[in-house]
């Protein structure tokens, strides 16, 4: 958090209680929010001021976590069978003077016997007077050496580097802090195919929706820097690219942390300071991350509209397994001379076609993506109050009628004459770290499996387990 | 007045706040939730305020741009105080109405002498001729080390770029925390408005002229909260940095 003097921490802190008596309410409010967590089927975040968010599902949050120790903008990594959690003693102080504690539980779920907090230990300080704040931290495990690393700092000064030993959650013995970015806040550290990436939040904050907080990265081949941006200019110069900025009524997102659900689907959770549509309050978000050209970028929270669906595989369009109506085919003759007036063809209509259909179970294909009827399909967010990470489950229905996208106990895929809300009719959109989506229904009747819509060849959809390697697994929606 | 005023009514709005909803925060099983204790924390450096830690006094030698063409040498003005809860409200009119009134001289080429005092306002303030030892100039570094406010200043700055030759076509960047206005030679070059991060290149200014001799460059930079800031260079119309420059205080 940044740039308040005595009156604005003040009415920071005066927010705060308010937003945390509602976080107990069941709604996502929360500031500088911890990496998501799962433990034990439950997702957790821990935010400013102690407490945090739990949810069953990912989409629906309510208070009732546990963190002690007040200060703020905490974060969390599992390792091994335990998780740490770190912490800034204080919210930004004044002074800048600051600590950063460490502290271990076996679970995140207070209701859990095992639920202790060990006693917290000291791992950075900052004496008032060096240019950095000890507050904001965020951790990595390096999946390449194991090696446990942590960013730190706001803009105040310089974000700083520290590793910990991952056995301890203590500083690793002998460790100096090293500089990796100016004017920064809330940073934390991601790696992937072979580089560094700084993700870090500037901007201000605790304005409501008059923040400017947005979240930036740069990259480094080794874990000290120097971190650099598209441009080249180094996070030590203020550089930094666009990870994800305002949009829409979400204002002024920060405090990323990465989330790596399988190979291919990655979220990122934040905190946007003001979400118009609930009251201006600061809320929890999760979106997807896209990697692109080798730089993170937030993905799209799916929008609901009407959409061709493709397949990646060979960019044939999902379609009712109905007869092909021709349209009439316009006048020919090229190279002739005709001075006839050119008149627009109207495109096919439902009405033109649907009278033809079976009105039972409708199978069907992939096909030539023509902007026929058969082909272009609604979705819009399910009458059902579950989710998952990030979303809440669709109901896909063929365009202008209530014929909806259904899975089979075989492990296939139809439609049915109506929606009916059962489960095999609810989808789960996630776009994948490459840009296209992954649709999945929520559950296979009569089957534990997790499987997902793919291309069985260029034309037949069925369910299978994902596979990211494969364009087989991959979808877009377009605009038909 | 008005400050104490908001300052009575914020406390009224937190005490009041905290009373109604003490007990449901302690209902809602947070935790522990109070703040721990600071550990101790003892002091990493020296903390005595001197100019000398993160700057060079008075050098009377020429100076050319750091290796990527930052300008370090400014002639610095102590800080005119001003009344800034936050530095979103840095609007161009903002910036114009203030770098306007809280002005030492509506001369813009004017080059003061180091040592040399100016009013602003009622206030009497001092030149000083000084060289960062980094790439930015950290003004929270000056201001604390003269032992004057670090928050919520104003402070005007000028520097003297000598060219051997006239060069078309360059462009002022800068990057400041938070608000900034500069002038070439009598003229405004850019405007730096709103809430911004010291971010070099932030904001660059339309193709300008560096002319044979000296080119004299004035500033002014505001904050409110955080670390006043801030990083002037010139870039070439490739987006170069200019380095064939030498900076002097004359």
């Amino acid at each position: 958090m940044k740039r308040m003097n005595v009156s604005c921490l003040i009415i920071l802190f005066a927010l705060l209680i308010s937003q945390t008596l509602l976080a107990q309410v069941g709604r996502p409010f929360i500031h500088d929010p911890s990496t998501v967590a799962e433990c034990d089927g439950k997702y957790y975040t821990f935010g400013t001021g102690g407490g945090g968010l739990i949810s069953d599902d990912g989409w629906t949050w309510y208070g009732g976590g546990v963190r002690p120790g007040g200060g703020a903008a905490p974060d969390v990594i599992k390792i091994g069978d335990r998780y740490l959690v770190i912490y800034g003693a204080t919210g930004g102080s004044p002074n800048h003077k600051g600590a950063i504690l460490t502290m271990w539980n076996k679970t995140l779920d207070p209701k859990s016997p095992d639920f202790k907090y060990s006693e917290p230990v000291v791992v950075a300080t900052s004496d008032g007077y060096e240019e950095n704040d000890a507050i904001d931290p965020g951790v990595m495990l390096d999946p390449t050496t194991g090696r446990l690393w942590l960013t730190y700092g706001t803009y105040f000064g310089f974000t700083r580097l520290i590793e910990l030993d991952p056995k301890t959650g203590g500083l690793k013995a002998g460790n100096k802090p090293v500089d990796v970015a100016i004017v920064c806040e809330a940073s934390t550290l991601v790696y992937r195919d072979g580089w560094y990436y700084l993700l870090a939040t500037h901007g201000s904050c605790c304005d409501g929706a008059n923040s400017t907080y947005n979240v930036v990265v740069g990259r480094s081949k080794k874990i000290t820097g120097p971190y650099l941006d598209n441009v080249g200019r180094s996070m030590l110069e203020g550089g930094g690219k666009m990870v994800v900025a305002t949009r829409g009524e979400l204002i002024g997102p920060g405090h990323f942390g990465h989330i790596v659900l399988e190979k291919g689907v990655e979220k990122m959770s934040i905190h946007y300071e003001a979400d118009l549509a609930q009251g201006g309050r600061s809320v929890l978000g999760i979106l997807p991350v896209v990697w692109k050209d080798g730089w993170p970028v937030a993905g799209e929270t799916f929008k609901e509209g009407t959409y061709e669906i493709e397949s990646v595989r060979r960019g044939y369009g999902l379609e009712l397994a109905v007869d092909f109506t021709r349209m009439a085919v316009g006048p020919r003759g090229f190279g002739q001379p005709n001075n006839d007036p050119i008149k627009p063809v109207a495109a096919q209509q439902l009405a033109d076609v649907i009278k033809n259909w079976p009105t039972g179970t409708i199978g069907l294909r992939i096909g030539d993506y023509m902007s026929r009827p058969h082909q272009k399909w609604t979705i819009t967010d399910a009458p059902d109050t579950t989710g998952y990470l990030g979303g809440p489950y669709y109901k896909i229905v063929l365009a202008g009628t209530d014929r909806a996208l259904a899975a089979t106990a075989d492990a296939e895929v139809i439609t049915v004459p109506a929606f009916t809300g059962t489960p095999e009719q609810l989808w789960r959109i996630d776009q994948l770290t490459d840009g296209t989506y992954r649709i999945m229904p929520k559950v296979v009747p009569n089957s534990g499996k997790k499987l997902a819509l793919v291309s069985s060849g260029d034309s037949t959809p069925t369910l299978a387990e994902f596979d990211f390697n494969s364009d087989n697994s991959k979808w877009n929606f377009r605009v038909p | 007045m008005n400050r104490k005023f908001n300052y009575v009514l914020l406390f009224i709005s937190f005490i009041v706040l905290s009373g109604l909803q003490l007990g449901a925060l302690t209902a809602f099983a947070q935790g522990p939730g109070q703040r721990l204790p600071l550990p101790p924390i003892p002091l990493k450096g020296d903390t005595t305020h001197t100019l000398s830690k993160h700057f060079t006094t008075g050098s009377t030698t020429k100076k050319a741009p750091d290796a990527n063409g930052f300008i370090q040498r400014w002639l610095v003005l102590e800080p005119v105080k001003k009344d800034i809860a936050r530095n979103n409200i840095f609007t161009d009119n903002y910036l114009k109405t203030t770098f306007s009134a809280d002005n030492f001289s509506s001369d813009y080429t004017v080059v003061p002498r180091n040592g040399s005092t100016v009013n602003v306002g009622n206030q009497e303030l001092k030149w000083y001729a000084l060289d960062s030892k980094t790439f930015n100039f950290n003004l929270y570094h000056f201001t604390y080390a003269i032992n004057k406010p670090k928050y919520g200043i104003l402070v005007w700055l000028v520097t003297v770029i000598d060219c051997p030759e006239e060069i078309n076509d360059v462009r002022m960047a800068a990057g400041c925390n938070s608000g900034s206005m500069w002038w070439l030679n009598g003229q405004e070059a850019m405007m730096l408005s709103g809430d911004r991060d010291m971010i070099a290149d932030n904001v660059t200014s339309t193709r300008l002229r560096l002319k044979k001799g000296k080119n004299i460059i004035r500033g002014a930079v505001i904050n409110g909260p955080g670390m006043a800031n801030f990083c002037v260079r010139f870039l070439d119309e490739k987006g170069v940095p200019i380095k064939n420059i030498s900076l002097s205080y004359e």
